[in-house]
């Protein structure tokens, strides 16, 4: 319990420490609510689809939480190679246990971020139908995280160096986010884009936030529990697994 | 009594073998010195013992036990300082050595007054609280070194523990280190350039090249051997004096890379 404490604590020190890096991550989701919801805002409201933020700002939530998080993941590449990786694996302590300690505290992470834009919509004009919802919504928030940090770290585990980076977010990440209902209404959408999008785990993730928030769901909550919970023990497991493989 | 032993030790990377069918034996409350030119297949060998890498094949026992199938009962016998960094810039020191603390299970009391006592001990005290990027080569090297003494090992591992540091830091570890292994019977195996550092302390030394060992001894008997005066000049004699070049990897570019954008 302590060591995944302390290796929580670690992640949590560390993303707290450079101010920098929080503020640098807000800028896109601003620019996303301020770009996206106002100039899209009347042509969704003409196509009759009602208030653009309203429909946007879950979207744009659950896309700070989805980068944060595989960001986290991905930081075990720089432990990598900054040595301190090697600190963690020559220790008594099992792999696994590493890979939880670093997944809850990426997560975390990503699920503060996540909050922290939730207040900025605020500011744009985004009203929550149900305020008491917004709790059980933090919880699907954390699932996202958990989601997407094992994910990341899983990546992490097979790459040595950051020359990959750009690869995993121009054709992993940002199809994630793009191809998800994020952004627009999953309803009657041509056949490819609707099935990719039904195949994408964080669809799932960002329809249960927005329907906790805002009322409207595509799927539904119990399946979006079932295929998050299911993404969280799939991701959870190959990366420990190929934690456990990582040679220095 | 051996506390490592080595039979045909063989690693290889593709076609390149780093480690060519090596033995050894390190007895229990020695000091150990393993020497080489770069790349010879030191490091390789250390990240074998330390579970970091699985040989391709061969045999080896750490502490009793095999590092391949008793992973964490090997890793809780040693202490390891590697040769390059291995903290984490961003925590302060006291935190690096926190951390090190509870993954080694070092129940709190006893921690926080050893880590007192070791920072006393490198000098670095009045740097606690303050982040290890701020900290110079030598005070890094001072901080990995004072970790890894943290759980009290049965083996030290040294990897070059003193590259980089003045004359008087390396004598004052050293003393330390030797006075460890006097009166706590901890062995210490280390690696070094410094010819006079092994002569000095190791009891037993090896030398291994191009991923062979090609002697073993004393320093006396090594010198006995190649009828030369110096350390140096049966190491010189034993591995000739062609300069070597180490295969870089992505990992030492990156490294590279990184220490040309914090200038």
């Amino acid at each position: 319990m302590n060591i995944i404490y302390i290796l929580w604590m670690r992640q949590l020190k560390r993303y707290f420490r450079s101010k920098a890096r929080i503020i640098g991550s807000l800028g896109q989701p601003i620019l996303f609510l301020f770009a996206l919801g106002f100039g899209f805002g009347p042509i969704f409201q003409k196509a009759g689809g009602g208030n653009y933020i309203e429909f946007l700002a879950p979207g744009v939530i659950c896309m700070s939480i989805l980068f944060t998080a595989v960001f986290a993941g991905i930081e075990v590449i720089w432990d990598k190679q900054f040595g301190f990786l090697k600190e963690t694996l020559v220790a008594p302590v099992s792999r696994i246990k590493i890979m939880f300690g670093r997944t809850l505290g990426g997560a975390t992470v990503a699920t503060f971020q996540g909050v922290v834009v939730f207040i900025l919509s605020l500011l744009f004009g985004f009203t929550p139908t149900n305020i008491a919802l917004i709790p059980l919504s933090l919880i699907f928030m954390f699932m996202i995280a958990l989601v997407f940090t094992a994910l990341g770290t899983t990546i992490a585990s097979l790459l040595d160096d950051m020359q990959g980076f750009q690869l995993i977010m121009n054709f992993l990440v940002m199809p994630l986010f793009f191809l998800s209902g994020a952004l627009f209404p999953l309803n009657g959408l041509p056949g490819a884009i609707g099935t990719i999008a039904s195949a994408n785990p964080f669809s799932y993730g960002v329809d249960a936030v927005r329907g906790l928030l805002t009322g409207i769901f595509h799927f539904n909550l119990m399946i979006d529990f079932g295929i998050l919970t299911v993404m969280i023990v799939l991701f959870l497991g190959i990366g420990s697994y190929l934690f456990r493989k990582i040679q220095i | 009594m051996n506390i490592i032993e080595t039979k045909n030790l063989t690693k290889k990377f593709g076609n390149i073998t780093a480690v060519d069918n090596v033995s050894f034996k390190v007895e229990k409350g020695g000091i150990f010195a393993f020497l080489g030119p770069n790349g010879a297949g030191k490091s390789t060998t250390i990240k074998i013992l330390t579970t970091l890498l699985s040989p391709t094949s061969g045999e080896i026992m750490v502490d009793g036990r095999n590092p391949i199938k008793e992973q964490d009962a090997v890793r809780a016998s040693f202490g390891i300082v590697f040769q390059d960094p291995s903290l984490d810039d961003e925590l302060t020191a006291w935190e690096n050595m926190e951390f090190h603390g509870v993954l080694y299970g070092v129940p709190k009391n006893v921690r926080r007054k050893r880590i007192t006592e070791m920072l006393e001990f490198v000098e670095l005290s009045d740097r606690k609280d303050d982040f290890v990027k701020n900290f110079s080569g030598g005070m890094k090297r001072r901080l990995e070194i004072a970790r890894g003494l943290l759980h009290h090992p049965k083996i030290l591992f040294l990897d070059e523990p003193t590259l980089g540091l003045d004359p008087q830091t390396r004598n004052h570890i050293w003393k330390f280190i030797q006075d460890l292994n006097k009166e706590e019977g901890m062995t210490i195996f280390f690696t070094t350039h410094y010819m006079e550092e092994a002569d000095r302390v190791a009891n037993t030394i090896a030398i291994i090249d191009h991923g062979k060992i090609v002697a073993q001894g004393s320093s006396a008997e090594l010198k006995l051997k190649t009828n030369t005066n110096s350390l140096e000049e049966a190491f010189l004699a034993l591995t000739g004096t062609v300069i070597r070049e180490e295969e870089v990897k992505g990992v030492d570019r990156m490294r590279a890379g990184r220490r040309m954008w914090h200038k």
